[in-house]
């Protein structure tokens, strides 16, 4: 597509664009368009929270107690720092640093596994105590009749952005195997910059999760 | 070519005339099925939308017209209770979300917008082929639950019916799920298209009001349509897990979902509606020959429309145990819709006032239009009253009213739509006595079909029952009868559309004598648009200005038949100067 362009521009300018600078204004601008529909997507899940907390306050205080606090502040702290490694890589690529670019990616690749294996582990402990979303739920430590409705909720909504995590997890491979091809740099690294953005998002979802489920009391 | 003589960058611009009759064009560059389904071509994506919401549009009313001829006596006539759920689900999903929805956006905006915008695709034409086989991929999910297991809840998946009752429910919802994803980025597409692939010139005053439509349509699309995902997914995670969110047994409330629903669905409805009014304002302009009348009302009242649309979910559930005191107020605020909707009525009815009237068959069309609408918009106010809902709610009333506006109001546009722009996207002209013959029959037959049920919904005859008292056998038979004859007006829009393709005239690049932009490249366009960058002094209705102002673009510098990207380097700034 882009065969007839000038060499000063990038092999990766669109011909319909009039020139990078454009390119990189319109793809930043869908994604911020595009991140406007996640916040809605987990808008619904959120008003349901804040429905049944306001019916089921003391449910609410009861059910945290068994969320693991420790490990929910590692994932947060595990989360805010690839945040700031995927901040680093885009820096790396405005000055055109490609090796760091591929390093940065790599970290954040790294620890968003961590926070995906820590997300299993907590899971798979709930299950073994007989924690399950729905009707399945047959755990009996706590005395509440609705109980099961809060933890449908955590597993919906840590479901839902476990999904968002590894869907950027596999951004991120993309972006590296591109990366170690020397394809991003100062002048074109757009495919970085709006990975980023999303996964600023799925960063700022954690941070609501977090206090939300966990440090409810 | 840019010669800086102040801090102001001038450009030179001259008339490009579009070529009529052009040998090379998008249809015929770049053929075989392959590059079909592989083209990041707005105009052939928008073809491949066109094609598929056809199918669906006759699939969906073959149901329809089963559903009429099961209505002709009160007990059974041919078809089980069951089936006839099934058949009224189908065609409502259908209609709805394989339709509707991406009709006249998906359809008739990829194809137009980008080149109202005098630009060469949309901002993003990976992501644009990609909604489509979303879409694709979604319809085909919806059809095979249809084969497979049936669902019978209406197209409003209301729980707790939805989650108890057996049938394919959960790959239906799915589907739609899947379906809404296309719409989320279709709506992406188009937002940012607007804001920056606006050739030079295009200031927000030029912008076409079809694009402003599609702009507010876009707004809703990404907005509502996550929302209705995460509800479906809810409605699937309690088929599947029993998670108890809409489930009072468990904890759950099933209004919930109804607001859930409602949140999306209906501001949908104005996703549907909205591109149409565009049209409209597009047709009536032309075929008037006259500047429209009121261009910021206009387009700022689709805006209002869009903002006011997410505020009106609960005008649904006035007898679903909501709190009075919301009722109350979501009773306002759907009264205040009918204010924009009304500015918009007005300044059309004010753009023909003294103007040449050209009464082609777009036009006719808009005139249906408008008649058909303005019965659906004020019988929306009656619903929107408390004490009438609570007589009139699911009852024929509703099912009258909301076809009025689908189908009297958004089907008519996209019908007019489709007649306006045929000669640009085909380069044929269809035979314009059987287009208003056709129109016609619509008209009458559409008539025949909804006014019945105003009067029976009005004495009480509810929706969606299979059985009725025989006092409304009469009612049920003209209204079959209507959609015979309805059915028999869209049966000929195709014969003639689909005949022109082949023995139609070639039409010329602007047969309408339009001032918009995208009647100022060749009937049918060249595959990247435009050969030259538009440059735009005027805006897209001012019929008082001289052609040759409209066919402005960039002077190629030396190389020739270059592929602008060079060329426009020099003008991506916001001062466009204008050298004459």
């Amino acid at each position: 597509m882009a065969n007839h362009t000038p060499s000063t521009q990038s092999q990766f300018f669109q011909h319909h664009f009039v020139d990078a600078e454009q390119q990189l204004d319109a793809s930043k601008m869908g994604m911020w368009i595009f991140l406007a529909t996640e916040i809605l997507m987990f808008g619904g899940l959120f008003a349901a929270y804040i429905i049944y907390r306001f019916w089921y306050p003391e449910l609410f205080v009861m059910a945290s107690k068994e969320l693991n606090t420790l490990w929910g502040t590692v994932n947060t702290v595990v989360l805010l720092g690839s945040s700031l490694t995927v901040a680093m890589a885009i820096k790396s690529a405005q000055l055109n640093q490609k090796k760091n670019i591929a390093i940065n990616l790599g970290i954040t690749l790294a620890l968003a596994a961590i926070f995906m294996v820590i997300k299993y582990f907590e899971w798979t402990h709930k299950f073994h105590l007989g924690i399950f979303p729905g009707k399945f739920y047959v755990f009996e430590g706590i005395d509440h009749p609705k109980a099961s409705v809060f933890f449908s909720l955590y597993y919906l909504m840590t479901g839902l952005h476990g999904i968002h995590v590894t869907i950027g997890i596999g951004l991120m491979i993309w972006l590296l195997v591109k990366a170690n091809k020397g394809h991003f740099g100062s002048e074109y690294y757009n495919p970085l910059e709006i990975t980023g953005l999303y996964w600023h998002l799925v960063d700022i979802i954690w941070i609501f999760l977090f206090p939300l489920f966990y440090l409810i009391d | 070519m840019a010669t800086a003589e102040s801090t102001l960058k001038k450009i030179q611009v001259q008339r490009y005339e579009p070529e009529e009759d052009p040998q090379k064009y998008y249809l015929n560059e770049e053929t075989g099925i392959w590059a079909w389904l592989t083209t990041v071509d707005h105009k052939k994506i928008g073809i491949m939308y066109l094609a598929s919401i056809t199918l669906f549009f006759f699939v969906g009313g073959i149901m329809a017209l089963l559903l009429r001829t099961e209505l002709w006596t009160p007990a059974k006539t041919f078809i089980e209770a069951n089936t006839y759920n099934e058949l009224f689900t189908l065609h409502g999903t259908i209609m709805v979300f394989l339709f509707l929805v991406p009709a006249v956006p998906a359809a008739l905006g990829n194809f137009i917008l980008p080149l109202q915008l005098g630009a060469k695709d949309v901002a993003f034409p990976k992501l644009n082929l990609f909604s489509y086989y979303i879409y694709l991929t979604g319809s085909i999910v919806v059809i095979i639950s249809i084969l497979t297991g049936g669902i019978d809840t209406g197209w409003t998946f209301y729980t707790p019916y939805s989650v108890t009752t057996g049938g394919a429910v959960t790959m239906a919802v799915f589907g739609v799920f899947i379906i809404g994803f296309s719409s989320i980025l279709t709506g992406v597409n188009f937002i940012t298209t607007i804001h920056k692939l606006r050739a030079p010139g295009i200031s927000w005053d030029k912008l076409s009001l079809f694009g402003w439509s599609l702009y507010a349509v876009s707004i809703i699309q990404i907005l509502a349509t996550p929302v209705l995902a995460i509800t479906l997914a809810l409605v699937g995670m309690e088929r599947l897990l029993g998670i108890g969110i809409f489930d009072p047994a468990m904890g759950g409330d099933p209004v919930l979902f109804q607001h859930f629903f409602w949140f999306y669905s209906h501001p949908a409805v104005y996703i549907m509606i909205v591109p149409g009014f565009g049209v409209v304002s597009e047709v009536v302009s032309t075929f008037s020959k006259k500047h429209i009348f009121g261009y910021w009302a206009i387009a700022l009242s689709s805006v209002a429309i869009s903002f006011i649309g997410f505020l009106v979910w609960g005008h649904h559930m006035f007898v679903s145990g909501q709190a009075a005191m919301a009722s109350m107020v979501f009773s306002f605020l759907s009264f205040l819709i009918g204010i924009p909707t009304g500015i918009k009525m007005f300044n059309w009815t004010a753009t023909m006032y003294k103007g040449s009237i050209d009464l082609k068959s777009p036009l006719l069309y808009i005139f249906g239009f408008f008649f058909l609408f303005l019965v659906g918009g004020i019988t929306g106010i009656v619903l929107a009253t408390i004490a009438l809902d609570v007589h009139l709610h699911d009852t024929y009333y509703v099912v009258a009213h909301f076809h009025f506006v689908m189908v009297g109001g958004m089907v008519m546009a996209f019908l007019a739509g489709l007649h306006y722009w045929w000669p640009k996207i085909t380069g044929r002209m269809f035979n314009e006595t059987l287009a208003k013959i056709a129109c016609g029959i619509i008209f009458l037959g559409f008539n025949v079909t909804f006014l019945p049920q105003f009067v029976m919904g009005s004495l009480g005859m509810p929706r969606r029952y299979f059985n009725y008292i025989e006092e409304f056998q009469t009612f049920h038979q003209v209204s079959t009868i209507g959609s015979y004859i309805l059915g028999i007006g869209f049966v000929l829009v195709f014969y003639y559309l689909v005949k022109s393709l082949f023995s139609g005239k070639k039409a010329s690049a602007n047969p309408w004598g339009s001032r918009a932009l995208e009647w100022q490249v060749s009937s049918p366009p060249p595959l990247h648009n435009f050969h030259h960058t538009p440059v735009v002094i005027n805006g897209p209705y001012e019929y008082h200005k001289p052609m040759d102002e409209f066919q402005l673009g960039l002077v190629e510098n030396g190389h020739d038949h270059s592929k602008t990207s060079g060329g426009t380097d020099d003008n991506d700034g916001e001062e466009h100067e204008k050298a004459e």
